[in-house]
């Protein structure tokens, strides 16, 4: 569909936004005018810089190296002994940790939703396109994973198979697909009564060209908000699961144990509770305002 | 279709709304059954595909093999697993979570019963502040749409649903423990630990209702914007009713059904939150007797905690369905 350029030259800007606008351009214009998503946006852009280019802080000495740890100066306050914002219990920088810390939190948000994508989809696809018997038999068994309350489930899997990485991102993704199996489904059902999917099973396509070139695309708007708003809710688990010392193993530094960790010495140092926590509540809220904001921009119902 | 399984004499009733309600709730009770079926036979799978045994851990001393067939036939782990589990199962139906393993000659069921006023305390005190603080903040923002008290009470809300509470509750013991203590010298402060029916209830309290009253000002408002669009309200202005009438005979009334589906996750919310809350202050409730069963691998403890929250959630969530059928006549009875 490329278009010649002296045919976008004969266009006139009025045209362009009267006729031509595809529906992820116009989303992609109204997030822009979401000032809260921009911020948002800008807060995770700069943490996925933090998490990658943290190693190379330490690497060019621009930063403590997160793990060493030194028992002259233990608990320091800001700016005391050469630590910006100070140090933990054993002596190590908490500037650094926090840092670092950004790599767990992202990892998680991102890879668990890498998980339930896959799972989700296949259920719901299935439940919705088939319908009848198979989509009473998912949806009771969704119906059954949603009676686990997830942090119950979460802790019990990771209590059972030890804190390991697979095991932690494993047992968050296993009680969070359910939301996005249920979206996808109620979309499938919507979708495929309308005309245009007759249409295109009249004229003999088969169901995998269905599912595929209408079915999934035209649903592709709430997935991804489902899945934006997957992250936060990840990062919180996993978070969770660090402060009650069930989750990421030290000496790894993750938010959530930073914040356990300098709970017990709250009332000498309450800077390394207070860092830490921020940063969790701060990402968390990015993530909220980016997943509105896609929200917002991606629902037809919105579009003038 | 409806009805088509009842024996003859339910028949007659199933034309009737009344009879179709009772088909409902009976129904939705029955539900329940094969839901907690499954999440048993789901956690107790888990702990049986655990790793070792039970004993493996007592205190890094090898034991005897005498002593553990001793053990494995006091806990009744000498049977097999089909048949550890229809026990178990029967067992719960009795109120009998069997022995904990790491609190000697204890049954579970004594640990719940010691534990659980502690929880239901600071449960129920957060459920009463959620219901009028999260209304009360919706409607207000929602009269005042577009203006500073909007913007900040919605701005309030969006922190409270985003910050995570072990965040909030740690913030809040730094602000009104920590610096109170020191900027006071110690004249004013909010305990930061324990329980007692006094002051130290406050942040525990605060910290658990928080996400919910953010959830609920938040649907109350786009509710009470709905609702106060609609014509019956427009009439009830036309007639001269005073502001308080019409926001409490006519707005309220409608604006709150859909804040009463969110109960039922509120109260999911109220049972998994005890378990960080009760850590963050130390407070000797179910949700911590949890975390400590998670540490020292107490499965029977995990197992029955798990047993007694998911009936919890499933009970909220009845309560809930069924009072949204006698709140709002509309709705579909499927």
């Amino acid at each position: 569909m490329a278009i010649p350029a002296a045919a976008v030259g004969q266009i006139t800007d009025w045209e362009v936004a009267e006729q031509q606008i595809g529906l992820w351009t116009d989303a992609l214009q109204r997030f822009r005018r979401n000032r809260l998503a921009i911020a948002g946006a800008a807060l995770v852009g700069l943490l996925v810089i933090i998490a990658f280019g943290s190693p190379l802080l330490v690497h060019f000495g621009l930063i403590h190296d997160p793990l060493k740890q030194n028992v002259d100066f233990i608990e320091s306050g800001p700016g005391q002994n050469g630590f910006v914002i100070g140090s933990d219990e054993l002596g190590r920088d908490t500037l650094a940790r926090l840092l670092y810390g950004s790599r767990v939190s992202l990892a998680v948000g991102i890879l668990v939703q890498a998980i339930i994508l896959p799972i989700g989809l296949l259920i719901g696809l299935c439940a919705g396109y088939f319908g009848g018997r198979i989509d009473n038999l998912l949806m009771r068994f969704t119906d059954i994973w949603y009676a686990f309350p997830d942090l119950l489930f979460v802790l019990v899997v990771v209590s059972v198979f030890g804190p390991s990485l697979l095991t932690i991102f494993g047992a968050i993704a296993l009680v969070n697909w359910v939301g996005l199996a249920r979206l996808v489904r109620g979309q499938v059902l919507s979708i495929k009564e309308k005309e245009f999917i007759e249409a295109a099973r009249s004229s003999g396509s088969a169901p995998a060209k269905l599912i595929l070139k209408h079915l999934l695309p035209n649903s592709l708007g709430p997935i991804i908000v489902t899945l934006t708003f997957g992250i936060p809710n990840a990062i919180f688990l996993e978070a969770v699961l660090s402060f009650l010392g069930v989750g990421i193993q030290p000496p790894t530094p993750t938010w959530g144990q930073m914040v356990f960790d300098g709970y017990e010495a709250i009332y000498a140092n309450p800077t390394s509770v207070v860092f830490p926590a921020l940063a969790i509540g701060f990402t968390l809220l990015a993530f909220t305002f980016v997943g509105d904001g896609l929200r917002d921009a991606l629902d037809p119902r919105m579009r003038r | 279709m409806r009805g088509a399984l009842l024996p003859p004499q339910l028949r007659a009733i199933t034309g009737t709304r009344s009879g179709s309600l009772a088909i409902f709730i009976v129904r939705r009770i029955l539900w329940m059954v094969p839901i907690l079926f499954f999440v048993i036979l789901i956690t107790f799978t888990l702990m049986h595909l655990a790793p070792g045994s039970p004993w493996d851990k007592n205190g890094g001393r090898q034991l005897s093999d005498t002593v553990v067939k001793n053990l494995n036939i006091r806990y009744g782990l000498d049977k097999p697993v089909g048949t550890q589990f229809l026990l178990y199962v029967w067992n719960v139906t009795h109120f009998d979570f069997g022995l904990s393993y790491q609190y000697q000659g204890k049954t579970v069921s004594t640990l719940l019963l010691e534990s659980w006023p502690y929880t239901a305390t600071i449960g129920v005190l957060a459920f009463l502040l959620i219901i009028p603080v999260g209304v009360g903040l919706g409607v207000l923002a929602a009269l005042r749409q577009n203006t500073r008290v909007d913007y900040i009470t919605m701005g309030f809300a969006t922190i409270a649903a985003s910050f995570p509470n072990f965040v909030i509750g740690a913030l809040m013991v730094v602000v009104f423990s920590v610096l109170a203590y020191k900027a006071t010298g110690g004249n004013f402060y909010l305990p930061a630990a324990g329980f007692a029916v006094d002051d130290s209830l406050i942040m525990p309290v605060v910290t658990l209702a928080l996400l919910p009253i953010a959830y609920t000002a938040r649907l109350t408002r786009a509710s009470t914007l709905d609702t106060i669009r609609q014509d019956f309200v427009r009439t009830a202005w036309a007639k001269g009713l005073p502001e308080r009438l019409v926001v409490i005979r006519h707005v309220l009334k409608n604006s709150l059904i859909p804040v009463v589906t969110t109960l039922g996750p509120t109260f999911a919310f109220l049972v998994t939150g005890s378990v960080i809350v009760e850590t963050v202050f130390a407070i000797p409730g179910i949700g911590r007797a949890f975390v400590v069963a998670i540490e020292s691998r107490d499965y029977p403890m995990i197992l029955g905690t798990t047993v007694l929250f998911s009936l919890v959630v499933a009970v909220a969530n009845l309560i809930v369905d069924v009072a949204y059928v006698f709140i709002d006549p509309r709705v579909r009875l499927t």
